[in-house]
C-alpha cells in the first residue's frame, strides 16, 4: 500500500538530490526545476501503480533527465514523444544510473546546489526565498505568504537572484578543499538564518512560524549527512533542535510569549531534545570548538535543567565568554548579561550593558532585557522609558504584547512588579 | 522461537513526515503492540534516532577507528527494531504484515533470535 502522502514525503526529501543531479546536467536553474516537476508528476502518475522504486531519486533524476532532453528534442524537430509506459520499467536503467551517481560527486552537486542559492554575492532578502523555492520546493504563493509579499513581487524577487547566480557563474568542477569549506559556510548560515526567521519571525502577525523552523532543520540534516564528521554541521543542526524543542511551550493559547524562565518544560519536545544532545556529543569529541557548537552547548544547559532555578547559569556565562571570544558582537554580549544577572544580580548586569546602548539603539530585546533589569532594580520610570522603546521596535504583535504586560504591571503597582520582574 | 524483525526506511523520508502524520503512524502501531503486548508476544521494541547521532567503532584495529556515522551508507537506513515470540515464520511474517499495513513504505527483514537478555535499563 503506497499513501500519497508517503509519495509527498519522499518527493519532498529527495528532491534535494534530484535537483542537484539535474543542474550538473543542464548546468541551468530553471532547466534542473522545471524537470524536477515533471518527474515528480510523472511519479504521481506512476508509483501508486507500480509501487515506489527501490531508488527513488535515482528514478527522479532519470525520468526528469529524459523529459529534458525530449523537450530539447521537441524543440529541435517536433518528433512525437515515446509513450509514457515505455519511461514506467526503469529497473536496469535505474540500477546502472545509480553505480555512475557516485557519491563524492553527489555530495558536490547538492552543495553546489545548496551555494548557488545561497550565493555570497545574494542580500539575505533573496538567499532564502530561493532557497526555499529551489531546494524545499515551497510554491511561490507560500513563500511570498511566509514574507508578507505579493505574489508578483516575489516572482520578480526570485528572478532576479535567478539572474545573478547565473552571473556569478559558480565553477561545475569538484570544489577544492578550501573552497567546500567556503561553500559549506555560505550554507550553514542561510540554514540559521532560515531557522531564525521561523523561530522569532521579523514581521507578520504569527510570532512562531513552523513550517519555516522544519525547513531549516531537514536542511540542517541534509548538510549533516554529506559532512557527517565536521564539527559544526553537528553543532548547527544540535542547535536548531535543541531550541526549535521549546517551540510548544513558547506561547500560550492567546499567541502571548512565555519566556524561557516561565515556560512548562513537560511541553518540550523530549525526542528533539535527546538528538540534539546526542549530535553535539559528537561534536565535542572532534574538540574544534566553533560558534556553533558554543551556542548549542548553551542551549544544551537550558534543556538539560529540569527547573528553571536548575538552570547552570554559571555554566552558560563562561559558554557566552567564549562566544564573545569567537565572535565579539553586542548581542552576545546582551545574552551574557542575562546569564550575569541571574548570577551577580542586575545591577552588574545593567552595567554590563550600558556600553551597548549606542550600537543596540534599534535593537528589540536590548531595550526589553534593560527594561526587565530596571524594573527589578526598582527603578520604574526608566524601565517604563526602555520598555516604550521596546514596544516601537517590536517585530510582532506578540513581542509588544509582551512588553505590555511589563507596562502594565508597573502602572499598577511598582513594588509588586519588582518581585514578579526578579522572576524574568 | 524469538524473532526479530529489522524495519529499514528511508530516513529522509520518514523524517520527512509531518508531526501528525507520525502521529498517525505511531498511532496505529501503538494498537497493534498493545494487543501483541497481551497475547504475551511481544519482547522490546525500539525505535532508532537517524544515523547522523550514530558513531561506528571499527574494532579490527588497534586502537580501534572512532567513525562518526553508521556502519554502511545504504538506500533504506536501519530505523528500529521489535522483538516478537511466536510460533513460526509464518506468524511473524503475519504480524510483520499488519505492522507494515500500518506504517507503509520501507523492508522489515525477519532474523530468528539465538539469544536474548532482556537486561534492565529502559528510556
Amino acid at each position: 500500500m503506497t499513501t500519497l502522502a508517503n509519495i509527498g514525503a519522499t518527493l519532498t526529501a529527495t528532491r534535494p538530490r534530484v535537483v542537484a543531479a539535474l543542474l550538473r546536467y543542464f548546468r541551468d536553474l530553471d532547466a534542473a526545476e522545471e524537470a524536477t516537476q515533471e518527474a515528480c508528476l510523472k511519479a504521481l502518475k506512476s508509483w501508486p501503480q507500480n509501487g515506489p522504486p527501490r531508488d527513488p531519486a535515482g528514478w527522479l533524476i532519470l525520468v526528469g533527465r529524459n523529459y529534458a532532453i525530449d523537450a530539447v528534442r521537441r524543440q529541435k524537430r517536433q518528433e512525437p514523444l515515446p509513450p509514457d509506459d515505455v519511461l514506467s520499467d526503469l529497473e536496469d536503467a535505474e540500477s546502472a544510473l545509480a553505480d555512475r551517481l557516485d557519491d563524492a560527486h553527489y555530495r558536490d552537486d547538492i552543495l553546489r546546489l545548496l551555494f548557488i542559492c545561497c550565493h555570497p554575492d545574494l542580500p539575505a532578502a533573496q538567499q532564502i526565498p530561493l532557497a526555499l523555492r529551489i531546494i524545499s520546493g515551497l510554491t511561490l504563493p507560500e513563500i511570498a505568504r511566509a514574507f508578507l509579499s505579493s505574489e508578483s513581487a516575489m516572482e520578480q524577487r526570485l528572478t532576479r537572484a535567478k539572474r545573478k547566480v547565473a552571473d556569478a557563474e559558480v565553477p561545475y568542477e569538484s570544489p577544492s578543499a578550501p573552497e567546500r569549506a567556503e561553500r559549506l559556510g555560505a550554507v550553514a548560515a542561510v540554514v540559521y538564518l532560515l531557522f531564525n526567521e521561523g523561530y522569532a519571525a521579523s514581521g507578520g502577525t504569527a510570532h512562531v512560524r513552523v513550517p519555516l523552523c522544519d525547513e531549516a532543520i531537514r536542511l540542517a540534516r541534509l548538510l549533516l549527512k554529506l559532512f557527517p564528521a565536521e564539527p559544526e554541521m553537528l553543532g548547527l543542526t544540535a542547535l536548531l533542535m535543541l531550541q526549535h524543542a521549546r517551540t510548544p511551550a513558547r506561547l500560550d493559547a492567546d499567541g502571548t510569549i512565555i519566556l524561557l524562565d516561565e515556560q512548562d518544560r513537560e511541553l518540550w519536545n523530549p525526542e528533539m531534545i535527546g538528538e540534539g544532545l546526542a549530535l553535539l556529543d559528537k561534536a565535542m569529541r572532534h574538540n574544534r570548538p566553533a560558534p556553533y557548537q558554543v551556542q548549542a552547548a548553551i542551549a544544551a544547559l537550558h534543556a538539560r535543567a529540569k527547573r528553571a532555578e536548575d538552570t547552570d547559569w554559571s555554566g552558560i556565562d563562561g559558554l557566552y565568554a567564549v562566544l564573545e571570544r569567537m565572535q565579539p558582537s553586542p548581542v552576545i554580549t546582551l545574552n551574557r548579561a542575562v546569564a550575569i544577572s541571574k548570577l551577580r544580580g542586575p545591577a552588574e548586569a545593567l552595567a554590563m550593558i550600558e556600553p551597548l546602548a549606542a550600537r543596540l539603539v534599534g535593537y528589540f530585546y536590548f531595550f526589553g532585557v534593560k527594561g526587565a533589569l530596571l524594573e527589578q532594580l526598582g527603578r520604574a520610570p526608566e524601565a517604563r522609558e526602555a520598555f516604550e522603546r521596546a514596544i516601537a521596535l517590536a517585530h510582532t504583535p506578540a513581542e509588544a504584547a509582551h512588553i505590555r504586560q511589563h507596562l502594565d504591571r508597573l502602572s499598577a503597582d511598582p513594588g509588586a512588579a519588582r518581585q514578579l520582574a526578579k522572576k524574568v | 522461537m524469538q524473532y526479530a524483525i529489522l524495519c529499514y526506511h528511508h530516513e529522509e523520508t520518514v523524517f520527512a513526515w509531518s508531526k501528525e502524520k507520525d502521529a498517525e503512524v505511531m498511532g496505529k502501531l501503538g494498537a497493534i503492540q498493545d494487543r501483541l503486548l497481551k497475547e504475551g508476544k511481544l519482547g522490546p521494541s525500539l525505535r532508532l534516532m537517524p544515523t547522523s547521532t550514530a558513531t561506528t567503532l571499527r574494532k579490527d584495529r588497534e586502537p580501534a577507528l572512532v567513525i562518526d556515522g553508521p556502519f554502511a551508507e545504504t538506500k533504506e537506513q536501519l530505523l528500529g527494531l521489535y522483538v516478537l515470540d511466536c510460533s513460526g515464520l509464518d506468524e511473524v511474517l503475519a504480524i510483520a504484515r499488519e505492522l507494515g499495513h500500518a506504517n507503509p513504505g520501507g523492508t522489515y527483514e525477519i532474523r530468528p533470535l539465538h539469544y536474548f537478555q532482556a537486561g534492565k535499563t529502559g528510556p
